[in-house]
């Protein structure tokens, strides 16, 4: 029964403990609360962190065939010396475009996309914290993809790199508008994120179900957790960065202008104090995401998990000190060098440790060789290489060599496709049963991880072989007397190769959708929550609040004996949208929060950004303060206390109240 | 850690809706503080790095003058307290003194914006002028749209109370407000000590 | 005034006789056959041996690290298993066990980092700066698409001398290079004889090389800096400290007016001496490089070229077609004017 305007929403409400069975009156209503209704309207106002979830993956999916796309072009340019395909304004188009696009618009959506469907679902929580925060989101996630994008069909894609350094990408040398887009499409992407991480941490906090206390938590918890809270203090570097920029070349600032004060390194400062730790939150989920898959695979729990949550959030800790390994070639002094080296070196220490915890739970474990697990083994391999790699590059003189050479070139594409692509599409076969119902290939399957391991082996070996013999990055072409004919052709041939393994997962993809064997609760006997639950789960997520007594619920019974997990039954909150919220530390059922209804507000705030910042960019004031405006409203009537959410109370009639903090 | 499952009592009385501080909001609120404040830390770092590269005489113009600078912390500090002021009076019941204390809180705030504006107006030199004016007005700038931001959420807060909304029971709105302007607050004090302070530290 | 007359000529001739043997010995010596970037097989000087070095060590570190690791995967995946005791094929085991791995693993891997740090560290020192003080310094100027070299007075009150992306250096003895750039953000590379430095506006950034044996090294632009990065590169030749000084002189001479050719010196004056300079007429471009002693170098157009007559007048016509987007235009020339240019930049030897 929904609220409506008359009666107040009561102060406090006891809850009993119950069961509501499939089928019934209770479950029904219970649906009716949380369904999103059908057609546009629901489309472009549902809170459903599940649809939002799917909205992430699939869109992140259509902007890695993008840069996917863009990276073929260049690898058919770079397949011979002296090739003539692509000029040089469009080479350096495409290959910013094909970084930006990577790293911004497909990486970390896509973890996005994973965590925001299954973390309320694995949390036993009925939705994340903010449901219409993480529409808006989603929407200036896509608006901000579409709005760097517009370059293109213009062609002025930014063309400085995706790390568009000063004073390169500044006025005098950059005189189009493709920086300009760059930047401000950038501080877009950044509104997107950060409250996407605000959405995380906050839901991590509040809304574990009772009894998952720290030490329950699943790893990809840990995993976006840390991704989150390192966004949050790393994104408004980048964000600043942009900021100024734009304000250097179209206000007339001086941060970057050489000629008058301004520092050409503070661009590289700011720029790498955030992308070096954006690089650890592109990847902690997905190693969340072996961390919690693997040890299915494996029939028994991960080995260390407390030193595995541990490493996960060292890393992304040190991680904010190593960026200056970005920068070694500088001209920096030597005591910064060697620190920053040393700390360098010191950050594999904790990926070691969650490489022998994967390795460990495979040899105590009793691998079951579906596609998945080749996806995580494959996974474990290529982190490894790109982490040596990686400790190579740390070694500062040896730097001074490799860096700006395909060596690095071969090291970010083998940790981020090995530590990103292969965990997220292992994930994708494993979770694709919960998100539909049916069950993907294992043989398309198995055919298309082996094809997609051999060409991304093919592709990317040789790359640190072409940088060992020199080959410096960000080139659009190069002399056939240099010694780089043979390896450039072998990593354009690998390249093709892999991208027709991403045709073959498509493909499977799209055919399981439709015609995959019917997939039950839990086809893979997994322990975690979201298993409990029907495939795909109901609107509500769990119809009562699930207790939870230890890291693998469903394996309880079958571990220790007994099953000390309640997942039939717990509270029953069904007087509107609800869920409970608890403690932070222990999961003590702390507070029922009366949860949005579906809203367009999220969407018109994302339209309304949209405007600001194309007014912005084209500098048209007078449609950037209609933006602006604009924005002022959606948050105004977003924010207006409501009473069915328990923000207001203005029947004067404070009887009740009892305990209120 | 926790044996919850079996003590989980069969019956549990509940806050429906957030109160206070441990609302949803108000931890939301948090993070954007610290996201916000990391931004603060980055236009100061910026600040300092440019200055300890120059070749120039910093700041350009000579050391800035304290006065407007002094009166502005004190004006943002005493705003705080009747902020505060206001979220206690309206959780005791008191809801009229909460109003006029969020009203006599946006005068200050308000007093802060006029302040700062004759300022701006009284230095020689603009946002583009030269490298210490594109970093003053820049770091001042980004405070400033904090403040009218803040502003404008201490006028609806004013609305709303007036209009009844808030009482014992339900002002987590205050508290989540509250905690924006105190952020504002503090930040300011640490422009401050960069801005008009530091140069004369540094000029040892 | 005959006498001295003869005697430049001498000068110059002498000049010639020295350096076209040079080339071509040079030539021969110049590893083009294998990649002529290629540091981590070669290395011929004490800025960059150590760093060799330390590339084989961590090179094999890994290998054996990825092949061990590997190999426990491998294994962990592979290895037998006694059946399940149960008939329940999804026999689950229970939580613990396996945690030796982990501290193993990790503290062999923590040792194996912090010995490779030590030895990082004591590679850092050794090349970071030389072992004695560099007596010769060359300013290097980075710019859009090209190498502006200065070699400023040297304690012998030599003149200056300045060119543009072909470096010589006396074999055996350390050289300082300052670093500067006139526009964008570039990197000074030449790696068989030191890592890389950038080369960033508004600062002067330092970095030494030292060639232990003579030869001709190419280095490269390694920071992206626009649309003709991939066409930047320079060359570093080392020779003896009799050749060098040679050299040395003749490239501090100034031009001589040759009066056979001054059609084409009018026509360099008035379409080439806006950006381009040649010491010693009136061309005195400062955005382009100096063309003073335009033959003495092996290449043109920053390494996208060898030096000859044909390819002069090729990149002086389609400069656009062969590094568009340069600053050099395509400047369309009749076939006179072309012919009466050649023979005016013949004379800038």
């Amino acid at each position: 029964m929904t609220e409506h305007a008359a009666t107040p929403a009561p102060l406090q409400r006891t809850l009993t403990i119950g069961r509501i069975e499939p089928g019934s009156e209770q479950e029904r209503r219970l649906r009716e609360l949380w369904e999103t209704p059908p057609g546009w309207r629901g489309w472009l106002s549902t809170v459903d962190h599940k649809r939002i979830g799917l909205r992430y993956l699939v869109t992140a999916f259509a902007f890695l065939i993008a840069g996917g796309i863009e990276a073929l072009v260049l690898r058919v340019q770079l397949a011979r010396p002296d090739a003539t395909l692509l000029t040089p304004e469009q080479y350096n188009q495409l290959f910013t475009m094909h970084g930006v696009t990577m790293i911004f618009l497909y990486a970390l959506p896509v973890l996005s996309g994973f965590s925001n469907y299954l973390w309320p679902l694995i949390l036993g929580a009925r939705d994340m914290a903010f449901p219409r925060l993480n529409a808006l989101s989603y929407w200036i996630f896509l608006f901000a993809g579409l709005f760097l994008y517009a370059s293109f069909p213009f062609g002025e894609a930014p063309n400085a790199g995706w790390f568009n350094y000063a004073p390169l990408a500044g006025l005098t040398y950059s005189t189009g508008p493709n920086i300009d887009i760059y930047a401000l499409g950038m501080v877009l992407l950044g509104i997107s994120t950060t409250v996407g991480s605000m959405n995380f941490v906050v839901t991590f906090l509040r809304m574990r179900a009772p009894g998952m206390s720290l030490d329950r938590v699943p790893v990809l918890v840990w995993g976006t957790l840390t991704a989150s809270g390192g966004n949050l203090l790393a994104v408004p570097s980048v964000s600043l960065a942009f900021f100024m920029l734009w304000l250097d070349r179209r206000i007339g600032t001086h941060f970057f202008d050489v000629l008058n004060g301004g520092r050409a390194l503070l661009w590289q400062h700011l720029f790498w104090i955030f992308a070096h730790p954006w690089v650890y939150a592109v990847v902690l989920p997905a190693m969340g995401i072996v961390s919690d898959a693997l040890p299915v695979f494996c029939r028994r729990p991960l080995v260390g998990y407390l030193p595995v949550a541990l490493s996960t959030v060292a890393t992304m800790v040190v991680g904010f000190v190593v960026w200056i390994h970005h920068m070694f070639a500088t001209g920096i002094p030597a005591l910064a060098l060697s620190f920053f080296g040393a700390a360098s070196m010191v950050i594999a220490i904790p990926s070691a440790v969650a490489t022998f915890a994967w390795i460990a739970t495979i040899w105590t474990g009793r691998p079951v060789f579906r596609v998945p697990f080749l996806y995580f083994a494959g996974f474990v391999f290529l982190f490894v290489i790109g982490g040596l790699s990686g400790v190579l590059t740390a070694a500062v003189p040896f730097d001074w060599q490799l860096t700006d050479t395909y060596f690095i070139v071969a090291h970010l594409h083998y940790v981020l496709l090995g530590i990103n692509v292969f965990p997220v599409i292992g994930g994708i076969y494993f979770w694709f049963p919960k998100f539909t119902g049916r069950m993907m290939s294992e043989k398309i399957g198995r055919i298309g991880f082996w094809i997609l391991f051999a060409g991304f082996n093919i592709a990317f070996f040789p790359m640190h072989i072409a940088g060992l013999l020199g080959m410096p990055r960000r080139i659009y072409t190069y002399a056939p007397d240099m010694g780089w004919n043979t390896v450039n052709m072998i990593t354009s041939i690998g390249a093709f190769l892999f991208a027709f393994g991403v045709l073959v997962f498509l493909w499977d993809f799209a055919y399981s959708l439709r015609r995959g064997p019917v997939a039950g609760d839990n086809p893979w006997d997994a322990p975690t929550l979201e298993w409990s639950t029907s495939s795909p789960p109901p609107p509500y997520n769990f119809a009562i609040v699930p207790r939870i007594a230890s890291r693998h619920p469903l394996w309880e019974e079958r571990i220790s004996g007994t099953m000390r997990s309640r997942l039939t039954e717990g509270y029953v909150l069904d007087q509107g949208r609800e869920a409970l919220g608890t403690t932070a530390l222990d999961g003590d059922p702390d507070v029922i929060l009366k949860m949005p209804e579906d809203s367009y507000a999220p969407f018109w705030l994302g339209v309304a950004s949209l405007v600001f910042f194309s007014g912005l960019a084209l500098t048209a004031w007078w449609l950037a303060a209609f933006g602006l405006a604009a924005c002022g409203a959606a948050i105004v009537v977003w924010l207006w206390p409501r009473r069915e959410l328990g923000q207001r109370d203005d029947t004067a009639h404070p009887r009740e109240s009892g305990a209120t903090s | 850690m926790s044996d919850l499952a079996e003590t989980l009592p069969e019956r549990a009385r509940l806050p429906v809706g957030s109160p206070g501080e441990r609302s949803g909001g108000w931890w939301g609120c948090l993070t954007l503080v610290a996201t916000e404040a990391a931004l603060f830390g980055y236009l100061i770092f910026s600040y300092l790095y440019l200055a300890s590269q120059t070749t120039e005489r910093w700041p350009p113009e000579g050391m800035p003058k304290l006065g407007p600078g002094i009166a502005n912390t004190g004006i943002l500090l005493s705003s705080s307290v009747f902020v505060w002021a206001s979220e206690r009076f309206v959780r005791r019941g008191r809801r009229g003194m909460g109003v006029a204390m969020l009203a006599i809180a946006i005068a200050l705030g308000t007093a802060f914006v006029a302040i700062q504006l004759r300022e701006w107006a009284d230095h020689p030199y603009g946002l583009t002028t030269h490298l210490y004016g594109s970093l003053y007005f820049t770091i001042t700038g980004f405070h400033m749209m904090h403040v009218l931001v803040g502003l404008v959420v201490l006028a609806f807060l004013l609305l709303w109370t007036a209009l009844g909304y808030f009482d014992r029971a339900r002002s987590a709105a205050l508290t989540i407000g509250g905690l924006y302007w105190h952020f504002v607050d503090v930040v300011w004090l640490f422009i401050f000590a960069t801005l008009y302070l530091s140069p004369y530290v540094l000029a040892r | 005034m005959l006498a001295m007359h003869n005697a430049i000529h001498c000068a110059r001739r002498s000049t010639r006789a020295v350096i076209a043997p040079l080339v071509a010995l040079v030539y021969q010596t110049n590893v083009r056959a294998d990649a002529p970037l290629n540091y981590f097989l070669h290395a011929d000087g004490p800025a960059a041996t150590p760093t060799m070095r330390l590339g084989w060590a961590l090179a094999a570190l890994a290998v054996v690290v990825a092949l061990t690791v590997t190999g426990l995967l491998v294994a962990a995946i592979m290895r037998r298993r006694p059946p399940p005791a149960e008939r329940d094929a999804a026999h689950l085991q229970a939580e613990g066990g396996g945690m030796h791995w982990v501290w193993i693993g990790t503290s062999i891997s923590s040792v194996a980092l912090f010995v490779t740090l030590a030895y990082v560290l004591v590679t850092l020192e050794s090349v970071a700066s030389p072992r004695k003080t560099p007596e010769l310094t060359i300013a290097v100027t980075a710019y859009d698409w090209w190498w502006k070299i200065d070699y400023t007075r040297t304690n012998r009150g030599e003149a200056g001398v300045t060119t543009a992306n072909e470096i010589h250096i006396p074999v055996g003895e350390p050289v300082k290079i300052e670093l500067r750039s006139a526009d964008v953000v570039h990197a000074f590379w030449v790696p068989r004889l030191a890592g890389k430095t950038q080369t960033i506006p508004g600062v002067v950034n330092e970095q030494w090389i030292e060639a232990d044996r003579a030869g001709v090294y190419r280095g490269q632009c390694s920071q992206f800096c626009g649309a003709q990065h991939a066409h930047m590169a320079f060359e570093v030749i080392a020779e003896p400290r009799p050749q060098f000084d040679a050299w040395y002189a003749a490239q501090a001479l100034p031009h001589v007016a040759d009066a056979s050719v001054n059609a084409g010196a009018k026509l360099f004056l008035d379409r080439c001496a806006g950006c381009h300079a040649v010491r010693g007429s009136d061309a005195s471009g400062t955005q382009a490089p100096d063309l003073t002693h335009l033959n003495s170098r092996r290449l043109l157009a920053a390494g996208a070229l060898p030096n000859t007559a044909s390819n002069q007048l090729d990149w002086i016509r389609h400069a656009q077609r062969i590094k568009p987007d340069a600053l050099m235009p395509s400047i369309a020339l009749s076939a006179s004017d072309a012919a009466a240019l050649s023979a005016y930049l013949r004379t800038l030897q």
